[in-house]
Parts: structure tokens; sequence; C-alpha cells
């Protein structure tokens, strides 16, 4: 919170209160300013909360511990997955929202561990096609476990997963009050889903002021002086992947739930790697960062498919370059752009991996420029 | 017996392919100790120019022969590409090479989306058949085992283009120089050697690799399309890896042996996993290979050098 109160252009540095009571004023009126643009906007903020839950999970793994996790995906869908097996008319379980969740975070976790297992030895760029692979090989599964027992049902995906129930209340049901005012379900989903943004933020700030983070800082930095002032890089990569799993998979169980139909399509590595620019356009190793990039780069592509369809139709009489592909450049060219030009992100970590009330005054004036 | 040979021949051709563009992968890791995600994809781009250049042809010259058009196909598919590969070195990755260690990858997978996007904008998303413009009637050296004259072409090109390879490094003054580069930098340049000229020279001429393999791989599936590069890309970073990262020889090595247990591993997983497994799981192997490698033989088949570098 106070890294993203700092990343407040003007106001972070001079007025911080402020600037925290504004972003927490933006947070909770952005889906109302949605709505005046259409149902479909409310929607798209409901989608940009979950990747912000993804970036903030991969953050963790790439910034903090310096892990380039390409497979990052693979824990989503895990969590997705748990989710449309135990609440679907695909095996006729329908357990609680409650007990899945935690589920479906502990199979993500697992699943970090067991990529992390082989993986403990590879640096960079190894264990960046390791985790690709390993990310692809989940969707493999994911496509092909339809036969000779049907498990993914293929292709085609689960559908019909039961929305979120927060004991007995059903988020997927507008509320009505009165004659003629409703709460659109999509409202409650986003305040759920912010509240679960807000949760993850307040504890990633605390890890990364942890003993752990401060291991995984120094891990990051230079692996083998981490080894030599003990800290056992061994077991702080298994957590990375563990922990960074975990937030990929209850984001995943929120998805399915949220979009009551899972398929393999929507864990490609096209998605691996747009959480990833996500984290790197945003800033590597910092919270605002995940936050600001997920944000940014979850709303750009649906604001160009609003201004840029009609304009090419204008300008041209047809549409050159279609939404999905304008994503894909505008994800690939920020990759690019950003790795060139401004390596450390729109927001540069400067975390002091240290609690606030030992920071002196000075540092913490230091700290808010 | 008729199946093990067919799947040997097959393995055998893709894999020869596979060794092609795992050399390019293998010389620029050698020189750069960088993987150049993006190497696959100028795989595509060398078969959708070749297939562009080819319906070009057929529309002006109708009359020209197959293979005088496949020539010049791929010559223009070579001379595209190693602009490309150009580019991408003195644009993109030059600048990063005392970067932070996951910039220049990271630059590499975005390099390669562009390189993916740009293609789906200009050829669309749809899947073209590509020319077969050397046979494709199977000949059956043996009763029951087909081969085609494509797949004879394959073998044959990859070999030789190889050997030139090999004798480019180990017997020229450029190879010398890449050799000297590849061992250091800083010393290399200070015996006068052009680092710069060298590594956007290794990456012309990986370019050029890909370029042919490109071509191969569209005439031997009959299809190009802006996505195809991506596998096989990755499979053979995986046989690069198998052979040896950074060794050439291990690269062939490492495609052949990669193609070989693919063949054989689609052909008889079915049976080993009792019908629950089947060869859709194909891609897999590659990947499994990668993992295994990494983990209980780093330096791969025949590599000697431990890159330590992240």
């Amino acid at each position: 919170m106070n890294e993203l109160v700092a990343a407040v252009p003007w106001l972070g540095k001079r007025n911080p209160t402020a600037a925290r009571w504004l972003i927490i004023i933006i947070a909770i009126a952005a889906p109302f300013i949605a709505w005046q643009f259409g149902r479909s906007w409310v929607r798209i903020l409901d989608f940009a909360l979950l990747y912000m839950m993804l970036a903030l999970g991969l953050n963790l793994v790439v910034g903090f511990a310096g892990l380039l996790d390409l497979g990052y995906i693979a824990f989503y869908a895990v969590g997705a997955y748990t989710f449309a097996f135990l609440a679907s008319p695909h095996f006729d379980i329908h357990l609680p929202f409650w007990l899945i969740l935690p589920l479906g975070a502990a199979f993500a976790a697992l699943a970090g561990i067991m990529l992390g297992f082989p993986v403990l030895r590879l640096r960079g760029d190894y264990l960046a096609i390791v985790t690709l692979g390993f990310g692809e090989i989940v969707r493999i599964f994911m496509l092909n476990l339809n036969h000779p027992v049907n498990i993914t049902n293929g292709p085609q995906g689960i559908n019909m997963i039961d929305p979120i129930s927060l004991f007995g209340w059903d988020l997927s049901r507008n509320i009505r009050i009165g004659e003629d005012f409703t709460i659109n379900s999509l409202f409650l989903y986003y305040y759920f889903f912010l509240a679960a943004v807000a949760a993850s933020i307040l504890f990633i700030q605390r890890l990364q002021i942890s003993r752990v983070g401060r291991a995984w800082a120094a891990m990051r930095d230079d692996e083998l002086a981490a080894k030599a002032i003990g800290i056992n890089t061994r077991n702080m990569k298994l957590l990375a992947f563990a922990l960074g799993a975990t937030f990929g998979g209850v984001a995943g169980a929120l998805f399915g739930a949220f979009q009551g139909f899972v398929s393999p399509e929507s864990f490609s590595l096209m998605e691996s790697i747009a959480v990833l620019t996500m984290v790197v356009f945003g800033g590597m190793g910092n919270i605002a960062g995940a936050v600001v990039g997920a944000f940014v780069l979850a709303l750009l592509p649906e604001i160009l498919r609003d201004v840029a369809v009609p304009l090419q139709q204008t300008l041209f009489g047809h549409v050159l370059l279609d939404p999905e592909v304008l994503r894909m450049l505008l994800l690939s060219l920020a990759m690019i752009l950003m790795m060139l030009l401004r390596p450390a992100g729109m927001i540069p970590a400067r975390a002091r991996y240290c609690h606030d009330k030992h920071l002196s005054a000075t540092l913490k004036q230091e700290a808010l420029k | 017996m008729e199946t093990l040979i067919q799947q040997f021949i097959n393995g055998l051709v893709i894999g020869s392919v596979y060794a092609l563009i795992a050399l390019g992968y293998t010389m620029v890791y050698g020189i750069l100790g960088l993987i150049n995600f993006a190497h696959g994809d100028v795989l595509m781009v060398g078969a959708l120019v070749a297939l562009q250049t080819m319906l070009f042809l057929m529309g002006m010259a109708p009359g020209m022969s197959p293979l005088v058009m496949l020539a010049i196909a791929l010559a223009v598919a070579m001379v595209i590409c190693m602009l490309l590969g150009f580019t991408m070195e003195r644009l993109a990755y030059r600048r990063l090479r005392n970067a932070p260690r996951l910039a220049p990858l990271i630059t590499a997978i975005g390099v390669s989306f562009l390189l993916q996007t740009l293609a789906m904008i200009i050829w669309g998303r749809n899947y073209h058949t590509f020319p077969q413009l050397i046979s494709t009637t199977p000949l059956q050296p043996i009763p029951g085992v087909f081969v085609t004259p494509v797949q004879i072409t394959i073998v044959v090109v990859s070999a030789l283009l190889m050997v030139g390879l090999l004798l480019l490094v180990n017997r020229t003054r450029i190879g010398r120089a890449m050799r000297a580069t590849a061992e250091n930098h800083r010393v290399a340049s200070l015996m006068g050697v052009d680092t710069n000229a060298v590594i956007a020279l290794t990456f012309v001429i990986g370019a050029a690799l890909a370029a042919v393999a490109g071509v191969m791989f569209a005439s031997n599936y009959g299809i190009a399309h802006y996505g195809m590069g991506f596998m096989p890309g990755l499979k053979a970073f995986t046989a690069a890896v198998l052979g040896g990262i950074g060794n050439l020889g291990g690269a062939m090595l490492g495609g052949v042996v990669l193609g070989l247990v693919e063949s054989f591993g689609a052909g008889y997983i079915e049976h080993f996993t009792f019908g629950f497994l089947n060869s859709s799981y194909q891609d897999i192997f590659a990947f499994i290979i990668l993992g295994l490698v990494l983990i209980f033989r780093p330096t791969g088949l025949l590599g000697e050098r431990v890159s330590d570098r992240a």
C-alpha cells in the first residue's frame, strides 16, 4: 500500500494520507464509473482484479525470488479445474465454496512444489523453459484427459460451475432493494474480489519484509552469497513456488466460479506471458508494480477494442487489426520496450526490507520520494 | 518390424529438422549465453515467406520447373530471415548484452510473440496449404515401409548443411573468430576479432538455417501458419540441451535422438500405458526429456561446458 501510495503522481509525495484515501475511493467507486459505460466494463474490472491477483502471485516468484516462471498459468488452471470438479454437475459434486477454496489453493501449492523439486538446481533461462514445458504439459493433459476416462471433458471444458456462495449468499444473484433498485451481481463479485486482492496485498507486504522475504531478496541478488550466509535456498525456492502457486490457485478457483465455465483455452501460454508482462510492465519485485501493471494491461486491450476497431472502420472501411491481434501486439511491444527502455518497470522497486518502526525518520521521508 | 522401421524413418526426418533448428540455438547460446526464444518464429517466417514467393512465382511464371521454383523460394526465405536475424540482434539483443540476467530472455519472449503477431497480421490466422514441389508419392524401399522423396531430400539437405557448418566453424578464419568469441568475448576482441560482427554473423547464420528448416518442416507437413514455429522451436531447444548446449555436434545428435524418441514414443505410448495415453500426448516427450536431462545430466550428451550463467 505504501508503495502504491508513493506511486500516485504528484499527490503521493506531498500528501500520502490524501493519496491513500484517493486510492481507496477509486477502488470502491471504480465499478460505478465503469457501469456508466456499460455492463461489460464492470465485468472487465472483475477480470482485472483476478489478473491483479495472478500478477501479485507471479511477482512473488519472479520479482521477489528471481525465479522466472513461464508456466504460471498452470496453477491458475489447477485452481479453476479444482473448483470445476468439486462444484459442478460434471461429477455431480457440489461442495461449499469455503471448502473448495482452500482445497484449490492446496492443490495449486502442491503442484508448485511438484514443479519446484525437479527445477531446484536450474537457474534463469533453463528454469524459464522447463516451467514453460510444465505449463504446456498441464494444458496437454487438460486437453486430452477425456479419454478413456472422461476427467477434464477435453477441449469442451466444464460448464455450469456453481457460483460463489458465501454462507448461503449467492453472489451471482442480483440483490433487489425496494422496487426499482438492484445491485448487480457483477458488483458483488467486484467487491469480493477486491477484498481478496486487498488481503493478498496485505499478506504479501508483510511477507516481503519478513525473514522469508529478505531471504528471497538475498537469493535473487546472489544465490551463492545467500547460501554462504546460511539461507536454505532449497526451502526458500520451494516456498516461493508453493506460495506463488497458491495465489494462482485461489485466483483460478475464483475465476472458475465467476465465469461458470473452464476450458483449456483459458490457460494457454499466451496467458502466462500476459501475466508476466503485467509484472514486468509494472516493475518486478514490487507490489504496486504488479497491481498497476495488471490494471493497465488488463484494461488497455479492452479500451483499444472499443476505440481502435471503430476507428479502423472509419479510416480504412474495414477492420485491419482485430482486438486479439491488438492485445498480442500490445503485450509483446510492452515487454520488449520495457526491457529496452525502462527495465525496472513503470514503478521501480524500492522496497526497504525492514519493518517500518525500525526505519529512521529520514529514511521514511526518502522512501516516500 | 515394418512399423519399427517406419517410425525410425519418420523420427530421422523430423529429427534432422530439429537438428538444423537446434544449431541456431546452440550457436547463439555458445557465444552469448542467451536463449534466443524467437528462433522458432524465424522458422515460421521462413516458411511463410517461401510460401508467398512460391505463390507469386506460380502466378508469374506457371511453366517454371518446380525445383527452380523451390530454390528461388528458399533463397528468398533465407535472405529475409537473415535480415530478420540481423535486425533482431541489432535492435533488441545488442543493447541488453550487459543487462541483468532476466532482461534478454524476457525481451526474446517479447520478440517471439511480436513476430507471431506480425505474421498473423500479414498472413492471417488460417492454415495455409504449402505447395508440395517435390513429389510426395511414397516409395517403398522395403515392402510396408514408406519414404517420400520430400523426406529423403530433407535428410540429405540437412546433412549437407550440417557438414558445411562444421567446416565453416572448424576450418575457416571466420569460424575461428566465432570460436574465440564463444570462449571469451573480451579476450577475443583484444586479439583483433570484431566481436560485434561475429555475433551478428552468428545470428544471421542461425536464421538462415532456421529458414531452411522452416521450408522443410512446412513441406513435410504440407501446411504453414503463424504459430507453426513455436513447438519445433521448443523441441529444437530441447535437442540443443540434450546434445549439450553450445556444442554443434551435440545439437545435431540431440536433434536426431529427440526426433527418434518422439516418433517411437508416439507410436508406442498407447501400447505401454494400456490405452490410457495416446499419440495426442506426443508433444510432452520433449518436455519430459528436457526436464530429465537438466536434472540428471545438465551438460547434455556431448557437452563439457557447464554454463553457470543464469
